[in-house]
C-alpha cells in the first residue's frame, strides 16, 4: 500500500524548473532518503509533499488523514521571538481542529518532556529560542516534529549541525521511530546512515529511486550520473552502490 | 485635575480613551513587532487618510472612510507581497504616499471652506466623542476575544507561519483576521494621536515590555499597563502645560522608552551579562 502517490509533478520558480516529471510511489512503513547536488530540487520536492508549494502540474496523492511531521532546512522564524524551548516543541501538538481556549495538557507536557530528555534538550526548556547552539535548535526542530506523532516524518537535513555523537543518536532515533511511521529524509551523510535506509531518491530535477534493487556496481554508476553517489560509498560502512538511472523511470 | 474629571464630560472620555486605546495598542502593538508589520502598520496609516479625505466629500463622517481605505490597503499589501514573497517596503511606501495624495485631492475638490486637518493629523484625545468611545470598547472586545481564544494557534501563527501551515492550522485566514484588526485598531488610535503619531503608540509600550519579559502573554499584558500609564502622564501634562495632547503622549512615552532602555543595559553590565 501507498502512503505517497506523485505523479508527473513539475515545479517551476519563475523561469527556473527545479522538478522536472517527478513520479514517486512511498510505502508506508518506508525509510526513503533523497540524495542530491546543492540546488537539485531536494527542499523542494518535500515542500510538494507538505503542500507548502503547489506544483504547476501533476499531482499528489496521499492517504487520508494522514499527518505530517516536518523538520525544516532552515529555521523559517524570528529567532528573537518571545518564545521559550518548552512552548516551541509543544506546537506541534495543535492540530487543524482550532479549539477555543485550547490549553496544552499535562500529558502533552509530559510527552514533549520525555522527547526532550531522549534528544538531551530537556535543561533548555525554558531558555529563549533564539538563545540555543545551531545543534540544540536543531534538536528543538525535530523534537517539535516528533510531537506531532506524525504518521509520515519528512527531514530535510536533520543532522547538518549536528556532531557525529548526535547524529548517531538522532539516526537510531529514527530508525526506532521508521518501525512504525514512514521517514522521508534529505541528507547528506548517506555514509553513516545507509544501513538504516531502505530505499533512496536521486534528485537532480528528475527523480531516480532505488528501492530493493540495490546492487554494486561502483564504476558503472559513476559515469552514469550526475548524483553525489561518492557520498554513498564512501565511509565507514559497507559499500553500497546503486544501479544505473537508465531505463528506470518508474 | 482629578477634580476636573469629575467634572468635565470631555475629560471623562479622555480617560476613558487612553484606557480604551491601550488594550487594543498593548495587544496588536506587540504583534506588529514580533511579525515585523510595523511598515505595514504605518502604510495603513496613512493611506486611511485618503479614506478621511473622501469621507469629506461625498459628506459622510470621515472616519468611516478612513475604516474602509485602512482594512482595503491592510489587505491590498497582503495579498500582493502573497505574490512577490515579501512584505514589499516599496509597496507599502506606495501606498503609504497614494493615500495621503487621495485624500489631499479629496479635500481640494470637497465645496466649500477647507476642514482642518489638524485633528486627523496629530489627533486630539480632548474631543473624543461618546460614539468613538463605543467603537473603540467595541473594537477592543473583538480583539481580546479574537486573540485570546485562539490565542496557543495565534502564538504558532506568529512564531512561525511555515510550521503551522504544514500541521493545517489556516494561517491565510489568520493573517486576513490579523490584517483587519490592525486597520481597526489603527483607525480607532487616529482619533487619538493621528495618523502621523499612531506608529509610536503601537510600538513603544511593547518595546517597553520587551525590555521587561520573554513572554509573549506578559508582553502583551505589561504593554497595555504601560500605555495606559504613559496616556494618562501624557494626558496630564498636556493639561498642565497646555500643549498638544497627541504630540504630548508620545514624546512622554518615547521618553519613558529610553530611559528604561538605558537604566536596563547599566543594570545588564552591572550583572555582568
Ligand atoms: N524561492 C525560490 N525562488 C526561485 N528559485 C528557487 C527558490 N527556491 C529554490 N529555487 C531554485 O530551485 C532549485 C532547487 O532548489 P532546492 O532548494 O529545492 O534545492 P536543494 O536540492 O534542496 O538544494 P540544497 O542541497 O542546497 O539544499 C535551485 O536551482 C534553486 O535555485
Ligand atoms: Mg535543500
Amino acid at each position: 500500500m501507498y502512503i505517497i502517490e506523485m505523479q508527473d509533478v513539475n515545479v517551476n520558480y519563475g523561469r527556473v524548473r527545479a522538478l522536472d516529471n517527478i513520479n514517486l510511489k512511498v510505502k508506508e512503513k518506508e525509510f526513503l532518503g533523497i540524495i542530491g547536488p546543492n540546488g537539485g530540487g531536494k527542499t523542494t520536492l518535500l515542500k510538494v509533499l507538505l503542500g507548502l508549494i503547489k506544483p504547476n502540474s501533476g499531482k499528489v496523492k496521499m492517504q487520508k488523514d494522514i499527518k505530517l511531521g516536518y523538520v525544516p532546512q532552515f529555521t523559517s522564524f524570528n529567532k528573537k521571538f518571545p518564545i521559550r524551548v518548552l512552548d516551541v516543541i509543544l506546537m506541534g501538538k495543535l492540530t487543524k481542529r482550532m479549539k477555543l481556549l485550547h490549553k496544552y495538557s499535562k500529558k502533552d507536557i509530559q510527552v514533549a518532556e520525555q522527547i526532550m530528555n531522549k534528544l538531551g534538550i530537556l535543561e533548555f526548556k525554558n531558555r529563549q529560542i533564539g538563545q540555543l547552539s545551531g545543534g540544540q535548535m536543531q534538536k528543538v526542530l525535530i523534537a517539535r516534529s516528533l510531537m506531532i506523532d506524525p504518521d509520515i516524518l519528512i527531514l530535510d537535513e536533520p543532522t547538518a549541525s549536528l556532531d557525529s555523537n548526535a547524529k548517531n543518536d538522532i539516526y537510531q532515533l529514527l530508525k526506532e521511530i521508521n518501525s512504525e511511521k514512514t521517514i522521508i529524509m534529505v541528507s547528506h551523510d548517506m555514509g553513516i546512515v545507509s544501513s538504516y535506509i531502505g530505499s533512496i531518491a536521486c534528485v537532480n530535477k528528475q527523480l531516480h529511486y532505488h528501492g530493493d534493487d540495490i546492487h554494486i556496481d561502483e564504476q558503472e554508476i559513476q559515469e552514469a550520473y550526475g548524483c553525489p553517489i561518492d557520498l554513498i560509498t564512501h565511509g565507514t560502512t559497507p559499500h553500497r552502490v546503486l544501479r544505473e538511472h537508465k531505463g528506470e523511470e518508474n | 485635575m482629578i477634580e476636573a474629571i469629575f467634572k468635565y464630560t470631555y475629560l471623562q472620555n479622555a480617560f476613558l480613551s487612553a484606557v480604551l486605546a491601550s488594550i487594543a495598542c498593548g495587544i496588536i502593538g506587540t504583534i506588529i513587532i514580533e511579525k515585523k508589520l510595523v511598515m505595514l502598520s504605518g502604510g495603513i496609516a496613512h493611506t486611511s487618510f485618503g479614506g478621511i479625505g473622501l469621507g469629506y466629500y461625498i459628506g459622510i463622517e470621515p472616519i468611516y472612510g478612513a475604516f474602509v481605505f485602512a482594512i482595503i490597503s491592510a489587505l491590498g499589501i497582503a495579498q500582493v507581497s502573497k505574490k512577490i514573497h515579501t512584505y514589499s517596503d516599496a509597496l507599502i511606501g506606495m501606498f503609504w504616499s497614494l493615500g495621503m495624495a487621495l485624500g489631499i485631492l479629496f479635500i481640494a475638490i470637497t465645496p466649500g471652506y477647507p476642514p482642518d486637518m489638524t485633528s486627523y493629523l496629530f489627533g486630539d484625545i480632548l474631543t473624543v466623542s461618546s460614539s468613538s468611545i463605543i467603537m473603540m470598547s467595541m473594537i477592543d472586545l473583538i480583539i481580546v476575544i479574537v486573540i485570546f481564544s485562539l490565542y496557543n494557534y495565534w502564538k504558532a501563527y506568529f512564531f512561525d507561519e511555515e510550521f503551522s501551515k504544514v500541521i493545517g492550522i489556516p494561517t491565510e485566514i489568520l493573517e486576513k483576521i490579523l490584517f483587519i484588526m490592525i486597520a481597526l485598531t489603527i483607525v480607532v488610535l487616529i482619533k487619538l494621536v493621528g495618523i502621523i503619531l499612531v506608529i509610536a503608540l503601537l510600538t513603544i509600550p511593547p518595546s517597553i515590555a520587551k525590555l521587561l519579559s520573554y513572554n509573549l502573554m506578559n508582553i502583551m499584558l505589561i504593554s497595555i499597563i504601560v500605555g495606559v500609564v504613559l496616556c494618562i502622564l501624557g494626558l496630564y501634562l498636556s493639561y498642565r502645560f497646555d500643549i498638544a495632547s497627541g504630540a504630548t503622549i508620545i514624546l512622554t512615552s518615547g521618553a519613558t522608552y529610553f530611559i528604561s532602555a538605558f537604566i536596563k543595559s547599566q543594570f545588564k553590565t552591572k550583572n555582568g551579562n
